[in-house]
Order: structure tokens, then sequence, then C-alpha cells
């Protein structure tokens, strides 16, 4: 049986809305911080996806966005090997259009069918832009999500597919554009959202012999909450079955919109419940889905709700402009640019930076970061396990607070963290309040983008305070 | 192993004016501090015999140095190792007359720095994968600070004090000194209260970023003898390289192990049971007021968590029982990075001599210099001592 084995999701902290100086509305959407972007998130969520998972098992990468941050450049490859997974691995990016993550599912369905691949991980994360003051910036929102998809133990059978394709220019960003152009929403909305899903969904129903009322959710794409809950009204499903859209909390976060409420419709089921998914752009996909066990959030895993929960609003529009490059910082002032990183050692350095491994010394055990050949502790040579610090927590042992290093962050938060199980890090720390950071603090890791130069997106990791919330207070 | 001690001598120093010294290039500065070496010493460039030079990032080779001094085809070695660059050269420049290769050498530090236009420091560094957090120095050392703090449950605004007395003796000190790139006295208020840089360290809590250079001429005490009578003799050189530091998780980042085991070194060498004691001065690397106040601690003039209470009893003032930072230290005299060491020595020279003006110690036979360079975690440190002539 095919389906959903598990599902992870993530949701940046900061959200605009309406204690945000400048934001002008009380509808709140998530923000990616400066730092974050869809291969990061993409990061964050995959790890959601298979903690407790035997990682090595997974033979399948599917990343899918409309906004990855290379043109030309795999971005699955950058998730497979921060997540850590095996490098005999079928990975994709699925990208340009809406329905992408949809279209990434349908295909990973596929390729376990067809005994091609036995455990996928499909990760879709969006952070689309509209420009300052439109209502798609309004609308808009930044997250992704991620799901680990088998022929074993799934939770959710994959029941059925049906997808239609329609050439239509009603959202589109060419090449070097940042921000999302649409057309006139009487058109798009009509000719385009409300006609394709309506056909789609009830050639779904048709092919599969079923009615609305055969499902327990609907997980609907839709641009905003009044064109939701009209369309699903008018595809036969009543407000109990809705998967309610999360605007005014999350916003629209593009391609992982309808896969989101599909994760967040799978938190809380009981078995033999359907669900149906249903994306949009240039067509749509509809997916459907049969539980095959109850579910409820287990506690180590936040869930959307989780990640819904776990917040801080944006003090100020400013801010946010900063974060997305609308408002240019001049920073040249104090430091000279930064050079292009040597993509010779950014390869030979890939365990270390990107995979985040230390060493654990075979003679004397001392544990410390990043490896090395010779043993800080005992001097033996070439003697150590690797041990990945990515997934692990610790305690800030000490930090400064820098007030002139040049980031759109400031202060910059310089932690030492030393790890649970042994060994330290010096790292930057990102999603942090300044009253909050303290020596002591728990914290986790996190993936994040350090700089683009040379066209290179230049990945590591960074300290941040635990998210949950438990973890409310940090 | 003989050591150093007694075994070299200073005939002649020199130290440029530090500060924004937008009208002089660093050839100028070379030859403003060797010239005045030349003079001090009573020789010329004929009778240098090979040299060092010390600089970060203004040089690359020696020759600069041959080329502003006009020396003759002779021996030039440049010397780079962060901080301690200068001392390093100074230090290799002893060794080569130890060693009886030859009678009379010069050693130069130097260093542009203003020229760049950015604030603090701007080396280039070689290409890498660039993922190292961007720590720069302020940065690296408030951590220090920040878990030297909570390691002895020092309250902020009372910790902020402490090193605010460090800051107000050092430019105290500085306005006694002509050179000095800083003229001006400062109240703790001031350093409280200053715009913060990395906290919790402000601005006052940080040194300034200068242009500057220093010479010495060493020889052997034989040929000194002739030269004059107020030589000063090297008695130790203590330099640590450290790198454990942050790949150790149980490091405490309240002490620097480079200091403490380049003095230890530089105390065997020169026959220094008591630091405390048996120095009486010491120019230590005061990049930061956080960095003054531990290096009290690992040089072993007050003990560990009790450098602060040393501090609030003036014990480092000029009329403490060890003046430190005599000459205004880097915080006041300014910090040209490769020409510090020198200018350390510079002021211990004179303090021996009895030439320091309005700043001279009535006590003044035994001297220490100390430079920490790099990061915490992973120093390169050096220490020198000198006594005066017999």
């Amino acid at each position: 049986m095919v389906g959903i084995i598990n599902f992870g999701a993530y949701i940046p902290k900061y959200r605009l809305g309406a204690d945000t100086i400048g934001w002008h509305s009380n509808q709140e959407r998530s923000v990616a911080n400066f730092d974050e972007d869809t291969v990061t998130m993409a990061v964050a969520a995959g790890y959601e996806c298979i903690k407790g998972f035997d990682r090595g098992q997974i033979d399948g990468l599917i990343f899918a966005s409309t906004t990855p941050p290379y043109s030309e450049k795999q971005c699955a490859a950058i998730v497979a090997e921060a997540l850590d997974l095996n490098e005999n691995l079928f990975t994709s990016d699925v990208t340009d259009v809406l329905k992408c993550g949809t279209t990434a599912l349908r295909s990973a369905f596929d390729a376990i069918s067809a005994g091609s691949c036995g455990l996928m991980l499909v990760i879709i994360s969006d952070s689309r832009q509209g420009p300052p003051r439109s209502e798609t910036e309004r609308n808009s929102g930044d997250g992704a999500v991620g799901f680990l998809l088998g022929s074993h133990n799934v939770i959710a059978e994959y029941e059925g597919f049906y997808s239609v394709t329609k050439n239509l220019l009603d959202n589109w960003r060419s090449n070097g554009d940042p921000f999302v152009r649409t057309w006139e929403d009487r058109f798009a909305i009509e000719e385009g959202l409300e006609n394709v899903l309506n056909d789609a969904t009830s050639a779904y129903l048709l092919k599969y012999n079923m009615k609305p009322s055969d499902f327990a959710r609907v997980a609907l794409y839709a641009p905003d909450g009044r064109r939701h809950t009209s369309l699903a009204k008018g595809m036969g499903f009543d407000d109990n079955q809705i998967e309610p859209p999360l605007f005014g909390f999350l916003g629209n976060i593009g391609a992982a919109f309808a896969p989101m409420l599909l994760a967040k419709a799978l938190e809380s089921r009981v078995e033999g419940e359907r669900l149906l998914v249903a994306s949009y752009g240039d067509g749509s996909d509809i997916l459907g889905f049969k539980m095959t066990q109850d579910t409820k959030l287990s506690r180590d895993l936040l869930g959307v709700t989780g990640y819904l929960e776990s917040k801080e609003i944006l003090e100020s529009y400013e801010t946010y402009a900063k974060w997305r490059s609308v408002w240019d910082v001049d920073d040249g002032s104090r430091r000279p640019d930064p050079q292009s990183p040597s993509a010779i050692a950014l390869w030979r350095e890939s365990d270390k930076n990107i995979k985040l491994y230390g060493s654990k010394c075979n003679s004397c055990g001392y544990i410390q970061y990043p490896m090395q050949s010779i043993c800080v502790n005992c001097q033996s040579r070439d003697d150590y396990l690797s041990v990945r610090f990515s997934d692990q927590q610790g305690n800030i042992f000490t930090y400064s607070m820098d007030y002139i290093a040049g980031s759109v962050d400031v202060p910059l938060v310089i932690t030492v963290v030393n790890f649970d199980d042994g060994g330290r890090i010096l790292c930057m720390m990102t999603d942090r309040e300044i009253g909050k950071v303290h020596i002591g603090m728990r914290v986790q890791m996190s993936f994040r983008k350090l700089r683009v130069v040379n066209g290179i997106h230049n990945y590591y990791w960074k300290s941040i305070p635990i998210r949950g919330v438990a973890n409310a207070g940090n | 192993m003989r050591g150093i001690k007694d075994r070299v001598a200073i005939v002649g120093m020199g130290c440029s004016n530090f500060g924004e010294r937008w009208e002089s290039s660093a050839a100028d500065l070379m030859v403003e501090a060797g010239y005045e070496a030349y003079a001090d010493a009573g020789l010329e460039a004929k009778d240098i015999q090979a040299a060092w030079l010390g600089t970060v990032s203004s040089f690359r080779t020696g020759q600069p140095l041959a080329e502003a001094l006009k020396l003759d085809y002779i021996p030039i070695t440049r010397v780079e190792n962060a901080c301690a660059t200068a001392t390093d050269a100074f230090r290799n420049a002893c060794y080569a007359v130890a060693a009886g290769i030859y009678d009379i050498v010069l050693a130069v530090g130097v260093e542009k720095l203003k020229d760049s236009g950015f604030s603090g420091l701007a080396i280039p560094e070689a290409p890498g994968a660039d993922v190292a957090p961007p720590t720069p120095p302020p940065s690296q050392f408030a951590m220090a600070a920040t878990r030297y703090f909570h390691q002895y449950d020092i309250p902020y605004d009372k910790g902020k004090l402490t090193l605010a007395e460090i800051a107000t003796k050092n430019h105290h000190n500085g306005t006694l000194n002509p050179k000095a790139h800083f003229q001006r006295e400062i109240t703790t208020d001031q350093v409280v209260n200053a715009p913060m840089i990395a906290w919790p360290l402000g601005l006052f809590d940080c040194c300034g970023v200068s242009d500057g250079a220093a010479a010495a001429i060493i020889t052997t005490p034989e040929i000194a003898k002739g030269l004059r009578k107020d030589y000063v003799l090297v008695k130790g050189l203590g330099l640590s390289v450290g790198a454990f530091g942050v790949l150790r998780d149980d490091w405490d980042f309240t002490h620097f192990p480079e200091t403490v085991k380049a003095s230890q070194a530089a105390y065997e060498e020169s026959g220094i049971l008591n630091p405390r004691q048996d120095i009486d001065l010491a120019m230590v690397h005061d990049c930061f007021t956080i960095t003054e106040l531990i290096i009290y601690e690992d040089l072993g003039f007050s003990g560990r968590g009790k450098a602060s209470d040393d501090v609030h009893s003036g014990s480092f003032t000029l009329e403490g029982d060890l003046p430190v930072n005599t000459d205004g230290g880097l915080k006041c005299f300014g910090h040209p990075v490769g020409a510090s060491g020198i200018r350390m020595i510079y002021e211990v020279y004179k303090q021996l001599q009895g030439k320091a003006e309005g700043r001279q110690l009535k006590k003044a036979d035994v001297g220490l210099t100390h430079n920490l360079g790099g990061r915490p975690g992973s120093f390169t440190c050096s220490v020198a001592i000198f006594g005066s002539a017999e």
C-alpha cells in the first residue's frame, strides 16, 4: 500500500501582524527571516519529517518550489546533503508552477508504485514576494512542508489522482523579476481558479465514483480567504469538511499551500477518513488519501499547529523590507565587500559545513567540532567517528552582540554552544530576541543562508532558541 | 639550553607618533622610527648588518624596509604573527645576534591601517568556504567578557565600571605621552555610556586603530657598552601559540593559556619568581579593556577572579605598585598592529633609562611587554622581559 508515512512542517518564526508598525493590516502572515530561503526552510521541514526514521533508507528526494534560490543548480542536492541523506539518491527539483508541490507528490507516488524508489521525501517550500503594499504581499506567506512517502507503515493511503493542464496567465514571474505579477482577478478567478478546480474535482469524483461527502477534509488552494470558502462550497463541501486555509495566520504559501493544509489535516484523523487535496497553477492536481490509522500529533513533532503557535510579531514593516531587499541596506562603509567563496573549499568542507559533522575520537572519546585529523585531546591521528551536530541541542556557554558587524540583523549575536553530548561550536545565532539571550539558554541548530556572493548561495548552520510551545518563553 | 638572558642589548630605539597619519605613508613612518633609533644609538644605516620587518598587512616582504631606509643589500626578513608581529620580529633579531651571526641588527614594526577607509581592521583573507561567523575582534573579546562576568558573578553594571577604570587609566597615561594617538582624559561615565560596539564592550572599551612604526637596534652587550651606558638588556622572550581553545568544550573563555605559557617561559628564562613583586612595569595587550583585566590574572599579577579588586585599589596606575600601560597602551597610544610590540618595548626602554618624562616611574629596573594576537582560543602570545644595564 503506497501512501504517506510521516509529515513535517516548517513555518518561520516571524509574522507581520496587527502590532507591526507600517503593516496596516490585522491579517498575520509568516515571513522568512533575512537568512532563510526555500532551501533552508526545506531543510527544517525535512528534519521534522524524518525525525525518528532511518534516513539511510531514503532513496528519493524531490524539492518543489516556485522560488528556488538557483535558476541552474539543483536545490534538492543541497537539501539532501544538509539532511545527511545517502548519496545513492534520486533527486529532482520541481519548479515554476504553483501546483509543483502536488506534481512532486504525484511523481513520487508514481515512482514508489512503479518500484523505482522505496522511501521518498518530498519537500515543498515557497517564499513568493509581491510588490510592496500589494495584495499579493498582504496575502502571501512563507513556509515549507515535507512528506515521507513509501509503501510500508503508511498513515494515509494514496487512493487516487486526477490532473488537468490549462495554459493561462493569471500569476507569473519572469527571469529576474523579484515580484509575482497577476492579471485582473475577475478573469483570473472565474476563468482560471474556479473553472479549473471545479472541473478537476468533478472529474476526480467521477473517476473514482465518489461524492463530496465521502471526504472528511479537503485541502484546497485559493489566493485568499473569501475565495477559499466560496470555492469549496461551490464544489459541494460544507464548513466542517474544509480544512481552514490559515489566512490571517500563515498566508498563502504558494506551492506549499495545499500540501501544508494536508499536513495540518493529517495531525488528527480517524482511521478510514478520506482527504482530498486540490492544488492550482496552469491546471490542477487532485490527490486523494484514506487514513489507515488514527493520528494524533506526537510530542516531539511540532507539526503545523506547533509552528503556527511558535511566533514573534515583527516590530516594523521596515525590518521586513530590509530582509526582502526591498529596502537597500548599505553596510559597505564598515567592511570591504566579501569575496566569492571558493567552490573547491565548499566542496572539500561539505561534511563540516553542510552536514555539520564533528568527530569523536576512537582512542579517548573526546568530541570536537569540526572533525580533526589529530585529536585535540589525545593527539591520535585520523582515528575517529563522525558525529552529526545538526540535530543536536545544547546550551549557550558564552555570547556577544555585535552592533557594527554590518548585518541587517543588528546586533549580530555570536554564540559559543556546548552540545548536550559533548562538543562545542562557535556560530551565529538567529531568530533570537535580544533581551532573552543568556548564558545557559537552550538552543538547536538551524540551516541558514549566510550571504550570496558571485551568485553562490552560501549556507551554514546557526544556533536558534528551541522552537516550540513548551519553549515559547525563549 | 642557554636562553637569551643578558646575551643581547638594545642600544637605540625609535617610535613614530601614532594616530591617523593621513600625510604619511608606511615608508615615511619607518623612516621616522628608524632615524630616531639611529640617532639614539649613534649609528647609521651602514652599521646595520641584517633586519627584520614586522607588518601584518602593509607589506608582503622585507623589501620595503630596504627601500625606505636605503639599506645596502643586507638580509631582511618579513615577520607576520598577528598582534605579536613586532615582538616576534624583535625576537628573531635578538636570536640572530645571540647566535653570533650578526653584531648589529635592526627590528622594525610598521602598520598603515587608516588608508583602508574602513573602521576596525580590514585584512583580506585567503579564499575559503567563507562560512566562519563574522567575528571581528570586539565580538571575540566580548564573549570573554560575557563569560568572565558570569563566572565570577559580577553584575553587568559593576563589570562595566571595572572595565571603565582600565580605560580611564590608560587614557590618563596617554595624555602624558606626546606620541600617543589620543590626547585626552576620559571619565568612567563616558566609558560606561558609550555606544555599544560588541556587547558588553562599548566604544571606549576598544583600542584605537592607528598608523605607526617603531624600531629597535639590537647588539651584543659588549658592543652596547661601547655605545652607551644606559643600554637595556633582554632578559627573557616567551612565545606561545595556541590552537585548542574553541575545539575544547571545557575551556572556560576566562583565561588565555597562551599568556600563561608565554609568561612562564619568559619568567623562567629571566629568573623572575614573583612577577607581581619582581616586575616594575608592564606594557600589556589591552586591545580591549576585558583583555587587560584577564591579562592581569594570566601574567600572575592578580589571583584568579581577583583582578577587579586590584583595579579598584589602583595597583596598576602610575602610582600603583605595578604600573601597567604607562604610555597609554593600545587603548590610547593606538594600535598599528605590526608596530605595537616594539612600541611597548620603546616605553619600557625609556622608563628603564629614566627618560619617560611626565610619566617616569620612580623605580623602573625590570619591565615586561606582552602581545596577544589572534582570537580567544587560538592566540599567538609574546612576552618579553627587559632589565637595566648594570
